[in-house]
């Protein structure tokens, strides 16, 4: 009985320390093709900063400028560097908690609302607990950790239960959050009367701000570390293995006696911790009180971020910063040229629609696997 | 029609009874009840269109998840088409334009290029934040307001023809239209025997010689002008103005609404009253001072409900088998 | 030929011959008369034709209908089909034989448009324009009842019938026309079904009616029936086999794929033997030939019809069932008092009809499904409420029934998979983190051990032929040393050389003192490697009795509910 030739392996493992052979051959082209998804992503990124450019063009400013502008006021100016790495910190955080969820098959699109009302909550509290000093940042960290998961867990508590789509639910609990913590700010118990229209909560001690330590801050550093932290244990950890397991194949999951809804609430929980984490984070390193406007759209961004990472959360630190980036050159760009801040709106929803496009890497590639897909969601179950 | 009946025995016992209790309200308070009645169903006008788009979708297998999205972007559209071109024709036009567009994107992308459904509508979602914000200049008038009609003969039944024929505009007209249409079409004309089979089980379509990609593809795109219609409906006949992300998860309703109508266009609409009802009567009991609970915590009303309602109806309704599923033809 | 086990005298999953099992498929007698005939053509023009062109009349063969030449068709580095060249004419039966993985379904969804050929011609009277899709085959006279049925689940009988071809009123929908069409063609045909009854209700037996009355109810020349006698009783089969003579003496004709040697011998005309994707063999001389011909031409050896096993040493009870209850999907009572001992040593066939609870017994068993009453213990354990987790980790291996679905996850690499229910326990993890070197070198024993054909350990399962990823299965669920090894369908889609393998280690297993419970669609399997028969239906044991001297007959009625 003859052997039918095997096909090459398409997908290259993950697990294994020493990967199996990849194709050989020298040269610039094999590179290129055992590095198949970075050059997906680089073809996206060019894209979209071409048709940036046109709209930029198109506003009547020449595009080369607009984008020398923002790198040069993101990297270059005096303290850009530290605003950039300030505002890559919630980004990371909220990108891994977009890429978690994913990697067990949800998409958790309510990184907003864990982000808007873990910052609320903790600011509250940091407020409320004004004169512990340093004891401050701690409880209002720990505080919006702990929002954040039980945000989180609501959605994952209804997939599990009651088999609600993750997507609607987090959308739906990202606008509750909105409605709360306006209530929160403007007659609730985080209202706080100053000269200012804006309705915020009272400011915290300086002594619970978050430190930035030679032009870098404490919160890149944290954030950064639980990025190498959650990329270690979905690759080397059980705990990983089980979440992967969930993600690719629910059934053999199950068979292979894997918990699969404690890996969903687990999750979740640890994404809405790290959404909750960044928004507290914020309050302490950043705004040093809370308003409503200061999630600006720190949560949705994650989900460009983890897309852009392939779910891969090492990955999401790079991403987060080429964001951070553009949302603080865009402040000098607005200052610079007259163009409006949402242009960085437009340009990286550009960018999330051609990463996430799995033809561009069939027509770069002419290969017919699916591999840029980026996760599999299932749909009311 | 006897038949008909026992079958769909418990929604017409239902429908009697909230039917009965909305007249003897109506006699009893009239003036009240109207205004509240008006305000459910000039609320649930652009859920109902959403929900029928969500419906004609995943019927055929396709989850719309980008509704949001299509709404949004065809308020703006419809919006400042008018405004700058000085005609409502052309805003309307335009609105439907973008819906039909946004509606063909979604379906290219995952029926032809079997991307995920659930990112590809998600995408569109921030892409269609991305536009709208950036384009958003504010300061715009309509050139004039949507006209209304009342519709004579009908505008002067007791309740129901003051509801929906009485001072009412083309849209909400089309959303009963099509409320009624959809519903007729999908469950007895062959469009609808055939959309049912290839969002049910796709293959056995095939293999009886339908086409399962153009009819996905066509249904999804034109599903998209009923999206469009919700979006001017939001921009320019319920309100005149057109504001940064004033969609606000209507979508995402509509999409709770569908599974909450199990996937029946006149069930579907029911829900949609009872949503706008729901809402409607906590904004009275609010001005009544009946209740007592701060207005942006009110707000949040539609987003609860729509989560308790899938709480309590998933599980409860059977979704169309391949919804989700990319249809791929082995060796083609 | 390249399998290094093969000896030529291990066991095989092909029937014996002459043994006490033997059945032979009896075509019930059918009309044969003109009127008859005349009323249940499917296409009336061929009464006008001369009975040596349009094949009408009992014996009869007309003219060619569909002749193949020389058709190719690869996936990737797969070759599918290989230079394919056949003919078929009217009034005749031609049965494709071959084993799983041989290539006659490809062959023949190419016939019906859903697979374009890479090459080669396919001409349908006479006409040479290429098929384009099913609805182009259908209007050229070709039917097709595929072996997963090809019907709306949700919708009626009628409603199925008439999707794309579909009569309407005024606009609307005429479902009358529809159930009166399926009752006449019900009633011309001997295919029983009821019109408004909703397809997901109907037992697998009514639904494959269904398809028939489906292809019937378009003007078909040609009918192809891909394995249409999987799912059926042994009498549910030779009803089917007297339709099909039946409807080839009437001028239809009929490509009947299958790789039961026994019915090809008892129906067809004309037989085309594939492997490896090509014509291999071709017989016309039906009556003088016998299975083992066909056995030896279909797997390219002569081969040895037996399942060499020793007389089974049963132990202690290691499974003990009682009065087990278990709901389907659709919460229907699926299980329904189900009572059944294994002990160690020996091997449970249960024998029946798919769909008769097989799978829910097997998940309950595992631990995927909920029990609703009665008890299973595993020796003195209770696992009635038990999950996977614990009904593995108690001692039982579990191959499932779809290996793709819960066997094994794709993506994954043959290492991962191999240790897919031991990936938390030592030595192949630490306090929660995993050791990659144990992994590896537990895969590359396992790997040797089974004869995973494969790259390396790090090659994806899922890129895997059907044959190799069962022993990935299989390895993995004989290694942990299970007291109990359920194996559901454990051959299904599986390749002769890995049938002989996976029966050999069940085998072993069983002779390392494993209770085995083999649950099996193929009788001819259970019959050749259980020790003790159980045959089920609805949801319960019928009847058991030792394998040895069963009697296929018996069994067959058993199955169909007959007791």
């Amino acid at each position: 009985m003859s052997v039918t030739p095997e096909p090459p392996p398409t997908t290259a493992p993950t697990k294994a320390p020493n990967p199996p052979e990849e194709p050989s051959g020298a040269g610039l082209f094999s590179l290129i093709l055992r590095r198949q998804s970075i050059v997906v992503i680089l073809v996206a990124l060019l894209g979209s900063a071409l048709i940036g450019a046109a709209l930029i063009r198109y506003q009547g400013v020449s595009p080369w400028y607009a984008y020398q502008t923002i790198f040069k006021e993101a990297l270059l100016v005096d303290g850009g560097l530290t605003r950039t790495l300030l505002k890559t910190a919630p980004l990371i955080l909220t990108g891994l908690a977009v890429v978690i969820p994913l990697r067990v098959g949800l998409f958790n699109i309510g990184g907003q609302g864990q982000f808007v009302i873990s910052a609320a909550v903790a600011g509250v509290t940091a407020y409320a607990a004004r004169g512990a000093g340093f004891g401050a940042l701690i409880i209002g960290l720990l505080v919006g950790v702990l929002v954040g998961a039980m945000w989180a867990s609501i959605a994952a508590l209804l997939k599990t239960w009651r088999g609600v789509h993750e997507v609607i639910t987090t959308i739906m609990l990202n606008n509750i959050a909105a409605g709360i913590i306006w209530w929160m700010v403007t007659t609730g118990p985080g209202a706080f009367k100053n000269t200012s229209q804006i309705p915020m909560t009272g400011p915290i001690d300086k002594a619970a701000w978050m430190p930035t330590i030679a032009g870098i801050p404490l919160g890149f550093v944290i954030a950064a570390a639980l990025a190498i932290l959650c990329g270690w244990m979905l690759s080397r950890t059980t705990m990983g293995f089980r979440f992967d397991t969930v993600g690719k194949n629910k059934f053999a999951a199950g068979y292979a006696g894997i918990p699969i809804n404690r890996v969903i609430l687990l999750s979740m929980v640890l994404a809405g911790g790290l959404a909750g984490l960044a928004g507290a984070m914020e309050v302490h390193g950043v705004m040093h009180h809370f308003e409503p406007a200061i999630g600006g759209t720190l949560g949705f961004d994650g989900i460009t971020i983890a897309l852009l990472a392939r779910s891969n959360p090492i990955w999401t630190i790079p991403a987060a910063f080429l964001v951070g980036i553009l949302r603080t050159g865009a402040a000098g760009l607005q200052f610079a040229t007259g163009i409006a801040p949402e242009i960085v709106d437009l340009i990286l929803a550009i960018t999330l629609l051609l990463v996430s496009i799995p033809v561009l890497g069939r027509w770069i590639f002419r290969s017919r696997a699916d591999k840029v897909q980026a996760a599999a969601t299932s749909w009311g179950n | 029609m006897a038949a008909w009946i026992q079958r769909n025995k418990f929604s017409v016992i239902l429908g009697v009874v909230v039917l009965v209790l909305a007249y003897i309200y109506y006699f009893s308070d009239k003036t009240t009840a109207l205004s509240m009645y008006r305000y459910a169903w000039t609320y649930a006008v652009p859920l109902v269109l959403c929900a029928l788009v969500g419906v004609i979708g995943e019927r055929s297998g396709v989850v719309n998840i980008g509704i949001e999205g299509q709404l949004l972007v065809s308020a703006f559209a419809g919006f400042f088409g008018a405004a700058y071109s000085g005609s409502l024709i052309v805003g309307i036009l335009s609105g439907v334009g973008c819906g039909l567009i946004l509606g063909g994107f979604l379906a290219w992308t995952t029926v032809k290029w079997r991307m995920d459904q659930i990112i590809a509508g998600v995408v569109l979602n921030i892409v269609a934040t991305g536009i709208t914000s950036f384009y958003y200049k504010p300061g715009q008038l309509l050139p004039a307001l949507m006209p209304h009609w009342s519709i004579p003969g009908l505008s002067s039944i007791p309740l129901i023809g003051e509801v929906f024929f009485k001072g009412t505009g083309v849209i909400a007209l089309i959303a009963i239209i099509a409320v009624f249409g959809i519903h007729f079409g999908l469950f007895k004309t062959t469009w609808g025997l055939r959309t049912r089979a290839i969002g049910e089980y796709p293959s056995a379509a095939d293999t009886a010689g339908i086409n399962v990609i153009t009819m996905r593809l066509v249904n999804v795109t034109l599903a998209g002008a009923l999206a469009g219609l919700a979006g001017v409906f939001l921009s320019m006949d319920s309100t005149s103005s057109f504001e940064r992300g004033m969609s606000a998860g209507r979508g995402f309703l509509a999409l709770a609404i569908m599974i909450f109508g199990a996937w029946r266009p006149l069930r579907a609409a029911a829900a949609a009253l009872f949503f706008g009802f729901v809402t409607a009567a906590a904004s009275q009991l609010q001005a009544d001072q009946v209740i007592n609970v701060p207005p942006q915590l009110v707000g949040t009303l539609p987003y609860v409900l729509t989560l308790v309602v899938l709480a309590v109806a998933a599980g409860r309704v059977r979704a169309p088998g391949a919804v989700g599923q990319p249809f791929v033809k082995e060796g083609k | 030929m390249s399998t290094p086990a093969n000896d030529g005298t291990q066991p095989r999953g092909i029937p014996t011959e002459g043994t006490p099992t033997e059945y032979d498929p009896t075509v019930p007698e059918v009309d044969t008369s003109e009127e008859h005939l005349a009323a249940i053509v499917t296409n009336e023009e061929i009464l006008a034709l001369p009975a040596e062109v349009s094949g009408f009349g009992a014996g009869n063969v007309g003219e060619v209908i569909l002749d193949v030449k020389n058709l190719s068709k690869s996936f990737g580095s797969v070759h599918a089909n290989k230079d394919i060249t056949l003919q078929v004419r009217r009034g005749e039966i031609v049965a494709l034989l071959g084993e799983n993985g041989a290539g006659k379904s490809t062959l023949m969804n190419q016939i019906f448009g859903l697979i374009t050929p890479d090459t080669g011609e396919v001409t349908i009277k006479g006409d040479k324009t290429p098929i384009k899709d099913p609805r182009d085959a259908i209007s050229r006279g070709i039917g097709m009842v595929h072996q997963h049925f090809q019907l709306v689940p949700v919708m009626t009988v009628a409603e199925n019938v008439m999707l794309g071809h579909e009569t309407t009123k005024g606009g609307v929908l005429d479902l009358d026309t529809a159930r009166q069409m399926v009752r006449e063609l019900s009633e011309k045909h001997n295919l029983a079904v009821d019109p408004d009854a909703d397809v997901e209700d109907l037992p697998v037996g009514t639904q494959q009616r269904v398809e028939i009355v489906k292809a019937l109810s378009r003007k078909v020349d040609l009918l192809i029936l891909d394995e249409p006698t999987a799912v059926l009783t042994p009498q549910e089969t030779d009803e089917l086999l007297g339709v099909m003579r039946d409807l080839a003496n009437g001028g239809t004709s009929i490509v009947f794929i299958t790789h039961k040697l026994r019915e090809v011998l008892a129906v067809a005309d004309h037989v085309y033997v594939l492997r490896h994707g090509a014509v291999v063999g071709e017989v016309t001389d039906i009556a003088n030939t016998t299975t083992t011909d066909l056995a030896t031409m279909m797997v390219g050896r002569s081969v040895v019809l037996n399942v060499e096993k020793d007389a089974a040493t049963p132990g202690e009870v290691v499974l003990q069932i009682e009065n087990l209850h278990v709901k389907d999907d659709r919460n229907l009572g699926a299980v329904n008092g189900f009572d059944l001992q294994v002990r160690a040593g020996e091997i449970v066939g249960v024998a029946g009809v798919e769909g008769n609870g097989q799978r829910e017994l097997v998940e309950a068993l595992a631990g995927m499904r909920k029990v609703v009453s009665g008890t299973m213990r595993l020796g003195d354990l209770d696992l009635t409420k038990a999950n996977p987790y614990q009904t593995h980790h108690a001692g039982v291996g579990h191959i499932p029934e779809d290996r793709e679905k819960h066997g094994l996850v794709g993506a994954y690499s043959i290492a991962d998979n191999l240790v897919l229910n031991e990936y938390d326990q030592e030595p192949f993890a630490k306090s929660g983190v995993r050791q990659f070197d144990k992994i590896r070198a537990y895969a590359e024993k396992l790997r040797e051990e089974f004869d995973i054909r494969s790259s390396g350990v790090g090659q994806s399962a899922g890129s895997l032929s059907g044959g190799n990823k069962q022993k990935v299965v299989v390895a993995r669920e004989l290694t942990f040393g299970p007291k109990l090894l359920m194996a559901a369908q454990p051959t299904r889609g599986v390749d002769v050389g890995s049938i002989e393998f996976i029966h050999k280690r069940i085998v072993a297993a069983r002779d390392g003192g494993a209770g085995v419970l083999l649950v099996s669609a193929e009788l001819d399997e259970i019959l050749s490697l259980a020790d003790r028969i159980a045959v089920v239906h609805g949801g319960q044991v019928v009847k058991e009795m030792p394998a040895e001297g069963a009697d296929r007959a018996e069994i067959g009625r058993l199955m169909a509910g007959d007791h």
